[in-house]
């Protein structure tokens, strides 16, 4: 099943990257706050019950897609 | 003083830690390649040096953690041995666990290349047990993820548990906002685990330890290593 795991800055961590982004859409007239850069990790993954999928890509989160001191994830199965 | 560097796909300052230690101090250095699964026998220290391992791909040093080797740097630390990170080596060390925290983008969103001054805050340490307590060092520093972050509880607890090691500092060594280059957070340039056997900084300490080559504010780090080796 395709599953698409989006990982995000936790609220309090600073994203100056995002920060940056926000400044160049504000050249551009748009008023726009709080942008946040994160990342979208897409991938198949075997099996066909949804929550068993959803659990396996939480196992893959917990060990290497997130990094719990400054990330969180979620997770959707398609 | 039996020396290893392990080397990823991307370490690019592996020559400079093999330099500092096998060249400058005399130590038997070798390089591990990434996919060993064994240090050398009776390795005292490893030294995780810096560059850009497996491309920074996913977090700096995300990848390098799982590598093989550090399984068994993993169990050198857990016995007592020394373990040294710096730079993509402190980064790779924190995603292995073996030192809390992260280090994010530098606040300026910039790489930063520059020489900085660090006080040194712990003297008991193998790493700093010849330097004393509030000395200042300059080294250079150069990445562009060195924003060291913890959560604000936990930053609490490393605080409390003598945990920093160095503070980036004036060149007369106040603290403050104005000397810290990359955002880290306190000032934080490196950190110990609980045991003091396992230090990780963002400067290069190797990269200033010989004369002919510049400044050699890094010096202090490895007599330190040095006297703690020849009590054995």
């Amino acid at each position: 099943m395709k599953v698409r795991v989006s990982v995000q800055l936790k609220p309090g961590i600073l994203d100056p990257q995002g920060k940056a982004v926000e400044q160049g859409l504000h050249g551009f007239g748009f008023a726009v706050d709080h942008v946040r850069i994160g990342r979208l990790i897409e991938m198949d993954v075997p099996g066909t019950d949804p929550a068993e999928v959803k659990a396996q890509a939480q196992a893959m989160c917990d060990k290497l897609l997130v990094n719990p001191v400054m990330e969180k994830a979620s997770i959707e199965v398609l | 003083m039996r020396v290893a560097v392990p080397v990823f796909p991307g370490s690019n300052c592996d020559h400079d830690a093999l330099h500092a230690c096998g060249t400058v101090f005399g130590w038997d250095t070798v390089p591990v390649w990434h996919q060993e699964t064994r240090l050398p026998e009776n390795t005292d220290l490893v030294f995780i040096p810096g560059g850009f391992s497996y491309g920074d791909y996913l977090r700096c040093g995300a990848i390098a953690a799982l590598a093989p080797i550090m399984a068994d740097v993993k169990r050198h630390a857990d016995q007592g041995g020394l373990v040294l990170g710096v730079c993509n080596g402190f980064q790779i060390l924190c995603e292995a666990q073996l030192l809390p925290g992260a280090l994010l983008r530098n606040a300026t969103l910039r790489f930063i290349h520059q020489d900085v001054h660090l006080r040194v805050e712990r003297t008991d340490l193998p790493f700093t047990t010849a330097m004393k307590a509030g000395e200042v060092f300059r080294v250079p520093i150069a990445h562009a993820e060195g924003n060291f972050t913890l959560e604000p509880a936990d930053l609490a607890d490393l605080e409390a548990r003598g945990g920093v090691a160095f503070r980036y500092c004036s060149p007369s060594g106040e603290i403050g906002e104005d000397h810290v280059p990359n955002g880290a957070m306190n000032g934080i340039a490196g950190i110990v685990n609980v045991r003091g056997n396992v230090l990780g900084m963002m400067p290069h300490p190797e990269r200033a330890v010989d004369p002919r080559l510049g400044p050699t504010g890094g010096l202090g780090i490895f007599r330190s290593l040095e006297s703690v080796s020849a009590r054995g």
